[in-house]
C-alpha cells in the first residue's frame, strides 16, 4: 500500500450553458482513480462554480499510480433525467512519483469533450504521498525518470549508459469491439482514450522496471508510438536508452563513473587507430550479400536475412502454409522463446547495442559507419491474447537483429540515433527501423553540454571498416583534416551533427520524395507487391538524396529520416535530412549528364543546356551556403573500385533477388563526376525534378536537425507550429511521374508557405522540420470509384531567429515569458532555503493560479533546449493522447476548421498540464500521430492526436549575464548571415 | 487535385495585423487575397497566389475561432485555447471594437433593435462599409449597451473595464450608448454636417453635467439617463424671457459688454431676444422626451443657423455666449444661478463644438 493520492477540486470557469431555460449550469465533479470515485457537491446555477472541495484521498498501489490517470469528470446535475457530462480531464500523475520532478499539480485545465472540444476550465490540486517500498519483487518502477530528449538532459550527467530498452503492450481496440455498435461515439472515444492512457502508463512502468533491473535510474530518448492496427488491435510500443543520471550539481567527479562498470566494460574497447582489429569478429565474406549494406544507406529487406532467395516468401509463409490466424506467431515461435529468455538476462544490452540518442559528448563517437535500416512487410492478425504480445515482439526482434548485422557488416559494434516506426494500411504493415552504425568509446563519460566544447576533430568521419575488406564499393580518400586515416566520399547518418565536427559553410534541408503506384490487392498478394516495390523505392530515394546533395556541393547528411508509408494503391517515400559540407571529407564531384543516344544533334544541345543549368545551380548553391573549402592538392586517393565491376554487380543483383538492388546505389565510383544518363523521358523528368527544388529565400535557413550547421547564435524568440495538408487526387489514372510531381509540389508549397508566413521574422531558421506523410485510404462511392488522399503533414517545425532584429511582437512575447520565469525562479530558489525539500510554497502557487487573469506563457519546441535559456528543472514527461470527433463537420468549417481547432485545443491542453506542473516550456516536443478520418457525406470526421515532450522550467541565460553580450551575439550573427 | 485540408497552427497564435483588418472590414477570403496581392506582399517574398490563399484562409479561421472570445474580452485574457501575448490581445480587442465613423454616424441615436439591424444593408450601401463589418459594429454597440445597462457606476469606466478598451474608445462607446438610450435625433438633413466626433464630444458634456451621475455616482443608469430633477428645474429659467424687464436688462448688460469688441455687434444686438428665447425655450421643454430627442436639431435651428446667416465667426459665438451666460449672474431678480450655470456650461461647449461648416 505504498501511495496516497490526494485531489482537490477548487473551481471552474467559462462552463458551457447546460440549462437552456436559465442559461446557467448546475455543475458537479466526479473524481475517479482506479475503481474509486468521489463526488463534489452540486454548485447550482453558475458558469463559474466554486466547489472548494475537501481533499479526496485515494490509497493505492504504486503500480496503479503509474498505470492509471486521474480522471476528472464535470457534469451538469439534472433532477429529472440523467446527468449530462460536460467534459473530462485526464491527469497523468507520473511526474509526481519522481522526487526530482514536480511535487504538486495545480492549475487550470481545459475541460475536454471528444465531441465538443474544450468546454470551460477547471482548477485542480493534486498531490501524492509515496511510502518507500523495499519489496524486491515489486511491479512498479516509481522514480525512474523519463525524457523524450535524445541527448543527455541539460543539468544532468550520465554516470553510466546501460543501453537499449524496449517494451510493447497490445490490446483490443475499443473502437472495433462489438459493444461499439451500441454505445455512443463519446463513450467509445473515451474508452479508447482511457485505454491508451492506461497502456502507455503500463508501458512506461514496464520499461522502468527493466531500467531498474539494469541498475539505471532514467530513460533518455524515450520514444513511444501507437500502432492502430484496426481490427487486429492496438499496439503501444516504446524504445529508449537506459542511463544512470546524476544531477550535474551533485559534485561527484566523473572519474569513478568513467571506469565503466561491468556491462560497459565488456564491450570491446577500441583504440583510435585500430578500428576493426579488436572489433566484433565480423566475417564479412561469410555474411550473405544482402546484409552487407553500403555505408550511407542500407537496403531494406522485407524480411529477415535468412531468406536469401526470396524474402517475400518468409513473411508470407505462415499464411500460405497454415492459412490465416496466429500462424505468424507459430512460425516465429522458437525464435521468440529464445529472445524471451534473452530479455530476462542482462545480456540484452549486448544483444542490441542500440542508442536512441542523437547527440553525444565529444569523443564518444569514435567512428561513424553510416545509416543502417531494415524494413519488413507483415500481415496483421487479430491479437488473440493481449497478455502475450510475442508476435509483435518477435517481428521487432527480427528487425533489430537485422540492423545489428548490418552494423556489424560496417565494422561497427553499436547503432546510435536508432528509431522505429510503422505504416499500416488495412491488414498490411510495414515495420521500419533505422540508425547509424558507429564505433563508440565507452570510456568517454556522458557529460551534459555545459562542458567546454572540445576542439574540432575528424575522428568520427574515419571509416570503421577494413579498407581491404570493404563491405561495399566506396571511394576512400585520406582525411582532409588529419591526412592519416581514410574517409569515405559521402557520409549519411541519422544523428545530429556532432559538436566536434568541422563544417564548411552552412547546412540545408535536403528532401527526396517519391510516389510509387501499386495495384490494389488484398492480403498476401498485396504484401508481396509492397515488398517487391520497397527496394526500388529505397534505391530511388537514395539516388535523389545523393543527387541533391551533390547539387548543393555537400558531402554529408545528418538527421536522415526515411519514411515509407503505404496506401491502398500507392507507396509514398519521403526522406529528409540536413546536408552539410564536412571539412574532413573530400569535395563532392559535380554531376555530369550523359546521353545514351548520341548522334542526334538536338539531343546533344539539349544535354548541354541541362548540363549548364546543373553547373550553374551548383555554383549558385556554393555561394548560397558559403561552401568554400580550402583548396587542397589531392594526394591520397584510396582504392576506387573499377567501373566494370560495379556494372557487373549491378546486373547480377538485378538477376538475383530484388532486395539487392539498392546495394548498387552506392556505386558512384567515379571520383569527380556523378553521371546521370539521359536515355529516356524518365531521366529527363528526374533531372527536372532535381532542379525544381527551390532554395529557401534569402534570410531563411532550414534543417531537420536540432541546430543549424554553420549558425551558432540564437535569439530567444521561438515559435513552434504544426501544419497539416491533405491533397485529394482527382484523377484515378495517374502515372508515377505525375504523382511524383504532385507530391514534390505539395512538399515544396508547404515550405513556401512557411517562408511566407514567417517573412517578417527574417533572418530566421526553421529547425527540426519534421515531415510525416500518410496515405489515408478512402472509399467514396460504392461504385468502385476509389480516390486517394495524399496527406503529408509536418509536425513540430520550429522557427527561430538568430538576430535581435525581429519583430516586436515576438520579442515582447519572449520577454513576457521571461518575467514569468524569473519570478518563478526566485520562488523556487526561495524554496531551497526552506526546510521543505520539495515543492513551491503552496500559497504562492495557488494564489498564482487563482489570480485568474494571468495565464502562464508556455513555450513549446521540438528542440531539446530553448535558445537563449537555461533549463533549471525537468518536471516530467508529457505524453498525451486525444480523440476528437464531430458530427457537424460543415458547421465547424469543414475538415480544415475541425482540425485547426483540434490542434489548437491539443496545444492548449499540453500548455495547461505543463503550467500545472509549474513549468514554462516543453522541449523535445513532438506530434507522433495525427490520424484523420473523414466522411463529408455524413458530415462526420474523427481525428486522433498523440503528443509528447518534456515539461521543464527554464530561465533566460541573460538573467545572470549582462544584456550587452546578448546584443553582441546578435550583431556578430548579422554579420555572419548578411553575406 | 484539390487541396482537401490545409491548416497551420502555431503554439503562440500567429496573426497578421493586415489580414486581421481585412477580416474586420468584412472582405471575403478571395477579396482579401486580391487586396494583399495588390499591396505587394508577394514581391517581398518568393511566393505565389496559392500560398497567399492558404495563409489568408488560415488567418481567417483563427479569427473566426477567436471571435467568440473577442465578444467578451475579459475571457480572452484567461482562456487557454489561444496563447496570445497580452499586448497582442489588446490590439485584437481594440481593433475588434473599432468602428467606422461614417457607419456609426448613421446609427447614432437609433434604437439598437432588430429593426435597425434590418436596415444595415442600406446603411452599408450608403457608407461603403461591407454588410459583414456593419453587422459586427452594430452587434458591438448592442453588446456594450446591454452589458452597461445593468451596471452601476460611471459609464466610461464600466465600458473600459468590461471590454478592456482604451480610454478614447470607451468614451466613444459611452457616447453611442448615451445617444441610443436617449434616442437623440441625428439623422435630419440639417444635422448632416456634424461628425460623430462632434456628437461624441457633446455626449461627453451631457453625461458629465446633466445626468444623475453628475450629482450622485452610485445609482443605476446614472450616466445614461438625464437628471429628471434638473430638467424640472430648467423650467424656472423661463423667467428670463417671460419677464420683459429681465429680458431687457439682460440684453443691455450683454450689449454693453460686447460693444466694440466684435464686427457682428449690430446683428447680435438685433437678434438677442430671438436667440435668448431660443436657448431658454430649449431648456424649458427638456422635460418632454420628444424634445430631448430634438435637442441637437433645436440647437442648430434656434441658435446656430441664425448666427451663421449673420456670418458670426466662432470667436463671435464664443464671446457672445460667454457674456450671455455671465451677465445673467448680475441680474438681481434672477434666482436660479446654479441651474443656469449647469445648463449653459453644456450648451456653450456643445455650440462651440457644433459651430463649424
Amino acid at each position: 500500500m505504498p501511495g496516497k493520492l490526494k485531489a482537490k477540486i477548487v473551481a471552474g470557469r467559462h462552463l458551457p450553458v447546460m440549462d437552456r431555460a436559465s442559461d446557467l449550469t448546475d455543475a458537479f465533479v466526479e473524481v475517479k482513480f482506479g475503481n474509486t470515485t468521489f463526488k463534489t457537491d452540486v454548485f447550482p446555477k453558475s458558469l463559474n462554480p466554486q466547489w472548494n472541495s475537501e481533499w479526496f484521498k485515494f490509497e493505492v498501489d504504486d503500480e496503479d499510480l503509474q498505470d492509471e490517470p486521474l480522471q476528472i469528470t464535470v457534469l451538469d446535475h439534472d433532477t429529472y433525467s440523467a446527468n449530462d457530462a460536460i467534459g473530462k480531464v485526464y491527469i497523468d500523475i507520473d511526474p509526481l512519483l519522481c522526487t526530482e520532478a514536480a511535487s504538486v499539480i495545480s492549475g487550470w485545465f481545459p475541460i475536454y469533450d471528444t465531441i465538443h472540444g474544450i468546454r470551460g476550465e477547471i482548477n485542480v490540486l493534486v498531490k501524492v504521498e509515496l511510502f518507500n517500498d523495499l519489496n524486491r519483487f515489486r511491479q512498479s518502477s516509481c522514480g525512474v525518470k523519463f525524457f523524450c530528449t535524445t541527448s543527455i538532459p541539460r543539468g544532468y550527467r550520465a554516470a553510466m549508459v546501460h543501453g537499449f530498452v524496449e517494451e510493447l503492450v497490445v490490446n483490443e481496440d475499443p473502437e472495433y469491439q462489438w459493444i461499439d455498435r451500441i454505445r455512443t461515439p463519446r463513450a467509445s472515444n473515451e474508452a479508447r482514450q482511457r485505454l491508451i492512457s492506461l497502456m502507455s502508463g503500463e508501458l512506461q512502468r514496464k520499461i522502468g522496471l527493466k531500467v531498474l533491473e539494469m541498475g539505471g535510474n532514467a530513460v533518455v530518448g524515450y520514444l513511444q508510438c501507437f500502432d492502430l492496427e484496426g481490427e487486429s488491435g492496438l499496439v503501444v510500443r516504446a524504445i529508449g536508452t537506459a542511463c544512470t543520471l546524476e544531477k550535474h550539481s551533485s559534485g561527484t567527479p566523473a572519474s569513478n563513473a568513467c571506469n565503466s562498470p561491468s556491462k560497459d566494460g565488456k564491450e570491446p574497447v577500441f583504440g583510435e587507430d585500430l578500428p576493426s582489429s579488436s572489433g566484433p569478429p565480423t566475417p564479412f565474406r561469410n555474411l550473405p550479400t544482402s546484409s552487407s549494406s553500403p555505408p550511407p544507406f542500407s537496403p531494406s529487406k522485407p524480411c529477415s536475412r535468412q531468406s536469401s532467395s526470396s524474402d517475400t516468401d518468409l513473411s508470407l509463409t505462415p499464411k500460405t502454409g497454415m492459412g490465416s490466424g496466429g500462424s505468424a506467431g507459430k512460425e516465429a515461435g522458437p525464435l521468440k522463446t529464445l529472445l524471451r529468455q534473452q530479455t530476462q538476462t542482462a545480456l540484452e544490452q549486448r544483444e542490441f547495442p542500440f542508442f536512441t540518442l542523437t547527440s553525444f559528448p565529444p569523443g564518444f563517437l569514435v567512428h561513424v559507419g553510416g545509416v543502417v535500416s531494415a524494413r519488413s512487410v507483415k500481415l496483421l492478425d487479430r491479437i488473440h491474447n493481449p497478455d502475450e504480445p510475442e508476435t509483435r515482439d518477435a517481428w521487432w526482434e527480427e528487425i533489430r537483429q537485422e540492423i545489428k548485422s548490418h552494423a556489424k557488416a560496417l565494422g561497427c559494434h553499436a547503432v546510435v540515433g536508432y528509431s522505429e516506426n510503422t505504416s499500416i494500411c488495412e491488414e498490411v504493415c510495414i515495420l521500419s527501423a533505422s540508425g547509424t552504425a558507429t564505433i563508440l568509446n565507452p570510456r568517454v563519460c556522458f557529460f551534459d553540454r555545459f562542458d567546454d566544447p572540445s576542439p574540432p576533430s575528424c575522428g568520427f568521419c574515419h571509416i570503421p571498416y577494413d579498407e581491404l575488406n570493404m563491405p561495399f564499393p566506396a571511394q576512400l580518400t585520406y582525411c582532409y583534416n588529419c591526412r592519416r586515416q581514410k574517409v569515405p566520399d559521402v557520409l549519411f547518418t541519422t544523428i545530429d551533427l556532432p559538436a566536434e565536427a568541422a563544417v564548411t559553410g552552412k547546412g540545408c534541408l535536403i528532401q527526396a520524395r517519391l510516389c510509387r503506384l501499386k495495384k490494389k490487392a488484398q492480403g498476401e498478394v498485396n504484401a508481396t507487391a509492397i515488398s517487391n516495390l520497397l527496394p526500388f523505392m529505397e534505391y530511388e530515394l537514395h539516388t535523389q538524396l545523393m543527387n541533391k546533395l551533390k547539387l548543393r556541393s555537400m558531402n554529408a547528411l545528418f538527421g536522415l529520416h526515411i519514411q515509407i508509408s503505404v496506401g491502398e494503391n500507392m507507396l509514398l517515400g519521403l526522406a529528409s535530412a540536413t546536408g552539410v559540407y564536412l571539412t574532413a571529407l573530400p569535395a563532392p564531384g559535380g554531376i555530369q549528364i550523359a546521353g545514351k543516344t548520341s548522334g542526334d544533334l538536338n539531343n546533344e544541345q539539349h544535354i548541354q543546356s541541362i548540363q549548364k543549368r546543373i553547373n550553374d545551380t551548383i555554383a549558385k548553391n556554393k555561394e548560397l551556403y558559403q561552401i568554400n573549402p580550402p583548396e587542397l592538392t589531392e594526394e591520397g586517393v584510396g582504392s576506387p573500385i573499377p567501373e566494370p565491376r560495379q556494372r557487373s554487380r549491378l546486373f547480377r543483383s538485378h538477376s538475383e533477388s530484388s532486395d539487392e538492388v539498392s546495394e548498387l546505389d552506392l556505386s558512384h565510383g567515379k571520383k569527380d563526376a556523378f553521371v546521370l544518363e539521359i536515355d529516356d523521358t524518365d531521366a529527363v523528368e528526374d533531372i527536372h525534378s532535381l532542379l525544381i527544388d527551390a532554395s529557401p529565400p534569402t534570410g531563411f535557413y532550414t534543417c531537420n536537425t536540432e541546430t543549424m550547421p554553420g549558425i551558432y547564435n540564437w535569439t530567444t524568440a521561438v515559435q513552434m507550429f504544426t501544419s497539416v495538408r491533405v491533397l485529394r487526387l482527382s484523377n484515378a489514372n495517374l502515372s508515377n511521374q505525375s504523382l511524383n510531381k504532385i507530391f514534390t509540389d505539395l512538399c515544396e508549397n508547404l515550405l513556401k508557405s512557411f517562408y511566407f508566413k514567417l517573412r517578417s521574422n527574417i533572418p530566421c531558421c526553421l529547425c527540426h522540420l519534421n515531415f510525416t506523410v500518410a496515405v489515408p485510404e478512402e472509399e467514396l462511392i460504392q461504385v468502385r470509384c476509389w480516390r486517394q488522399s495524399l496527406c503529408p503533414f509536418l509536425s513540430g517545425g520550429n522557427e527561430t531567429e538568430e538576430q535581435l532584429q525581429f519583430p516586436l511582437e515576438l520579442c515582447a512575447d519572449s520577454s513576457s515569458t521571461n518575467t514569468q520565469t524569473s519570478s518563478k525562479f526566485s520562488v523556487s530558489s526561495l524554496e531551497n532555503c526552506s526546510p521543505l525539500t520539495e515543492g513551491r510554497p503552496r500559497s504562492l502557487r495557488s494564489s498564482r493560479s487563482f489570480g485568474g487573469s494571468s495565464v502562464t506563457m508556455v513555450k513549446m519546441t521540438p528542440l531539446s533546449f530553448l535558445p537563449g535559456t537555461r533549463i533549471i528543472k525537468y518536471l516530467g514527461i508529457i505524453n498525451m493522447f486525444f480523440i476528437r470527433e464531430t458530427t457537424s463537420l460543415r458547421e465547424e468549417g469543414g475538415v480544415s476548421g475541425f482540425l485547426h481547432s483540434f490542434i489548437a485545443e491539443v496545444f492548449a491542453m499540453v500548455r495547461a498540464h505543463v503550467a500545472a506542473l509549474g513549468g514554462n516550456a516543453v522541449v523535445s516536443y513532438s506530434m507522433k500521430d495525427c490520424v484523420l478520418m473523414e466522411n463529408p457525406n455524413k458530415n462526420q470526421a474523427q481525428c486522433l492526436i498523440n503528443v509528447s515532450g518534456d515539461a521543464v522550467i527554464c530561465v533566460r541565460e541573460t538573467d545572470q549575464e549582462p544584456m550587452t553580450s546578448m546584443t553582441n551575439i546578435g550583431q556578430s550573427c548579422t554579420a555572419d548571415g548578411a553575406t | 487535385m484539390a487541396v482537401e485540408l490545409d491548416v497551420f497552427v502555431g503554439n503562440t497564435t500567429i496573426m497578421d495585423e493586415e489580414v486581421y483588418q481585412l477580416w474586420l472590414d468584412g472582405y471575403t477570403v478571395n477579396d482579401a487575397v486580391k487586396v494583399r496581392m495588390a499591396g505587394g506582399v508577394l514581391d517581398e517574398c518568393e511566393a505565389n497566389q496559392d500560398v497567399l490563399l492558404s495563409d489568408t484562409m488560415d488567418q481567417y479561421r483563427t479569427f473566426q475561432m477567436c471571435e467568440r472570445l473577442l465578444q467578451s474580452p475579459a475571457k480572452l485574457a484567461n482562456q487557454l485555447l489561444f496563447q496570445i501575448p497580452p499586448h497582442r490581445q489588446t490590439m485584437l480587442i481594440e481593433r475588434y471594437y473599432a468602428f467606422d465613423d461614417s457607419f456609426v454616424r448613421e446609427v447614432l441615436g437609433k434604437k439598437l433593435s432588430k429593426g435597425t439591424k434590418k436596415d444595415l444593408d442600406d446603411i452599408g450601401a450608403k457608407t461603403g462599409v461591407t454588410l459583414k463589418s456593419c453587422r459586427r459594429q452594430f452587434d458591438n454597440f448592442k453588446r456594450v449597451f446591454k452589458v452597461v445597462e445593468e451596471l452601476k457606476g460611471p459609464l466610461v469606466e464600466n465600458i473600459r473595464q468590461h471590454f478592456l478598451l482604451s480610454d478614447k474608445l470607451a468614451r466613444d462607446y459611452a457616447a453611442i450608448v448615451f445617444f441610443a438610450n436617449n434616442r437623440f435625433e441625428t439623422g435630419k438633413k440639417k444635422l448632416q454636417y456634424l461628425t460623430f466626433q462632434d456628437f461624441a464630444f457633446c455626449a461627453g458634456q451631457l453625461i458629465n453635467n446633466w445626468t444623475v451621475g453628475a450629482v450622485d455616482n452610485m445609482v443605476e443608469d446614472m450616466d445614461v439617463d438625464l437628471d429628471k430633477e434638473f430638467l424640472q428645474e430648467l423650467k424656472e429659467l423661463k423667467v428670463l424671457i417671460t419677464d420683459k424687464d429681465l429680458l431687457d436688462q439682460h440684453k443691455s448688460l450683454v450689449c454693453t459688454a460686447l460693444r466694440g469688441k466684435t464686427k457682428a455687434f449690430t446683428e447680435m444686438e438685433a437678434n438677442f431676444k430671438n436667440l435668448s428665447r431660443g436657448l431658454v425655450n430649449i431648456a424649458t421643454k427638456l422635460t418632454n422626451t420628444k424634445d430631448v430627442r430634438d435637442f441637437f436639431i433645436d440647437l442648430v435651428e434656434k441658435f446656430i443657423e441664425p448666427c451663421r446667416s449673420d456670418r458670426w465667426t466662432s470667436a463671435d459665438v464664443k464671446l457672445y455666449l460667454t457674456h450671455y451666460t455671465n451677465s445673467a449672474h448680475i441680474l438681481d431678480s434672477f434666482k436660479h444661478q446654479a441651474v443656469w450655470d449647469r445648463y449653459m456650461g453644456v450648451i456653450k461647449s456643445c455650440i462651440f463644438k457644433m459651430y463649424h461648416d
